[in-house]
């Protein structure tokens, strides 16, 4: 049978319907599988991360990721970070990445994993830090969305004590 | 400030005295950074891994974060230490289980601990009793702008806070609530919350976090999304929304025990109590299920001599490090169980 014949009749391990592909890199040798979704071998190899610290979330997102991307280019195969020898692969099998670069260097990989990993989100919201907020100013910028919201919250919850510091909040967001 | 201190009391989470705290045991936040300049722990060599933990071990005892701060030099500190450290809440599993230059910082508060060369550079963590989540916030985001005065953490534009695990990147931050919930368990509506719980992204696990099985009706609830959503967005999601839902469930579940059920209620406090007061051998899990029932029937008034605190004490002290810390002595099998059921015996003026 041709490789990536769509049908594929059964799991390697049971005789379910295969509907997940897994391409591992081993020692430089390149492993198929063929495996229904269910099947506990999926996240096997995947799995284990460094220090045997399993992380279940970040493997079931990549084992959808490599459901969902089976023919990942052969560029991002290549890709090594220069900095910490980081690959794609290496990182799919322990979940961990070696240093900052790899966010830069593996970003458009990453962006469809982080969002599914944090409801829809591929930008940071919230603290940054003080060094790079340059001349000492406000941190950010209150979310008047937000801040509306909390003290709806905060009425519903009979916390008068927050409602009335978020309300003097918004007064002097607006005020500016 | 010794690791010794630490194991005749409790520590500051255990006082049961903060707000809602017949049912939220503990709130946490931590936070996870990494030194800009190195590389991540998973690729970093060990002459780097050391230098690190050498150079943020200085930053913290130089930064003045607390009255007094405990530094603990893992890798060279016993199995049972380590395992106390776990119990106590103050490292994680993989921190105690790992191996290479390490260590933990506590403020002698027991409510900030710092975890370096965790699975990030530095792993934040404060811990308060009850629901205090304002408090934790406050606390954490003046440790963390302490610390970055001397060391720059790794921050991307679009990315925030740069972690080892993409799951964590953005703000870094984890808002844990550990809630006691005997009565849903009880009246077996518990999976209701695990549901609901995850429709919201949360996580919930047992009273040792991640990978730990929920044992006498302890939870633990923290969120999963650190990317796209701020750090007091998160904290006010938790504390007007979230953990509100949830003690007011188990409130109704604990009104309907007592009220339509109160024989049988008194019959589980009661039978807990009698074994607790009477037990020769306990093991740890048979321990805090016992415990919970207690606890649930100190909150509603039927049983009047035993205060919450003492009950919390217990959960903590019963465990098999702070067992064997306090009784002086390696303790297995059933010479662990018999000290148990005689510390039991012994803290509830039983025979």
């Amino acid at each position: 049978m041709p490789e990536g014949a769509p049908d594929n009749p059964a799991c390697e391990h049971c005789s379910k319907p295969k509907t997940v592909h897994v391409t591992e890199i081993k020692a430089g040798q390149k492993i198929e599988k063929h495996l229904c979704k269910d099947c506990p071998f999926v996240n096997e190899g995947v799995g284990a991360g460094a220090g045997g610290k399993s992380h279940q979330p970040i493997n079931e997102l990549l084992s959808n990721f490599v459901l969902a991307h089976s023919g990942a280019g052969a560029s991002t195969a290549q890709k090594k970070c220069e900095v910490c020898g980081m690959t794609w692969a290496k990182f799919k099998q322990g979940g961990l990445l070696g240093c900052e670069n790899d966010y830069s260097l593996f970003e458009e990989q990453l962006t469809p994993l982080l969002k599914r990993a944090h409801e829809g989100s591929t930008h940071h919201t919230g603290k940054v830090p003080t060094r790079r907020r340059g001349d000492g100013a406000v941190r950010k910028r209150p979310n008047m969305n937000r801040l509306r919201r909390e003290l709806t919250r905060a009425v519903e919850a009979e916390d008068y004590e927050a409602a009335a510091r978020l309300r003097d909040q918004i007064a002097e967001t607006e005020g500016n | 400030m010794k690791l010794s201190d630490l194991t005749g009391k409790a520590g500051e989470w255990l006082r049961g005295s903060g707000p809602m705290s017949e049912t939220v045991i503990s709130s946490r936040i931590r936070l996870a950074r990494n030194v800009k300049g190195y590389t991540f722990l998973t690729t970093a060599s060990r002459k780097h891994r050391r230098e690190l933990e050498g150079r943020i071990r200085e930053t913290i005892l130089d930064a003045d974060l607390a009255p007094k701060t405990l530094y603990v030099d893992l890798d060279q500190a016993t199995e049972l230490d380590r395992e106390l450290l776990v119990e106590r809440h103050l490292i994680s599993r993989h921190h105690a289980a790992a191996e290479g230059a390490r260590g933990v910082a506590v403020g002698s508060e027991e409510d900030l601990s710092i975890m370096v060369n965790e699975e990030d550079h530095l792993r934040l963590q404060v811990l308060k009793s009850g629901l205090q989540l304002d408090e934790a916030w406050e606390q954490i985001n003046d440790v963390d702008d302490a610390l970055e005065e001397q060391l720059e953490f790794s921050f991307h534009p679009r990315f925030g806070y740069l972690t080892a695990c993409p799951t964590n990147v953005g703000t870094g931050i984890r808002v844990s609530v550990m809630l006691h919930l005997p009565a849903l368990k009880l009246l077996g509506e518990i999976e209701k919350v695990f549901r609901a719980a995850k429709d919201m992204k949360l996580a919930v696990r047992g009273l040792y976090g991640e990978g730990t099985e929920a044992t006498g009706d302890f939870y633990q609830v923290s969120n999963q999304t650190t990317l796209g959503k701020d750090e007091q967005e998160l904290i006010s999601d938790f504390k007007h929304t979230t953990i509100p839902k949830i003690i007011d469930y188990e409130h109704q579940a604990r009104r309907t025990l007592r009220s339509e059920r109160a024989t049988a209620l008194d019959d589980i406090v009661f039978r807990a109590l009698g074994v607790l007061r009477s037990a020769r051998l306990m093991s740890s899990e048979e321990a805090l299920k016992l415990l919970s029932h207690l606890r649930l029937g100190i909150h509603l008034g039927r049983v009047k001599d035993i205060e919450i605190q003492a009950v919390n004490e217990l959960v903590l002290m019963t465990q098999p490090a702070h067992l064997q810390k306090l009784m002086d002595k390696k303790l297995e099998g059933d010479d662990r169980k018999a000290a148990r059921a005689e510390f039991i015996r012994y803290k509830l003026k039983a025979v």
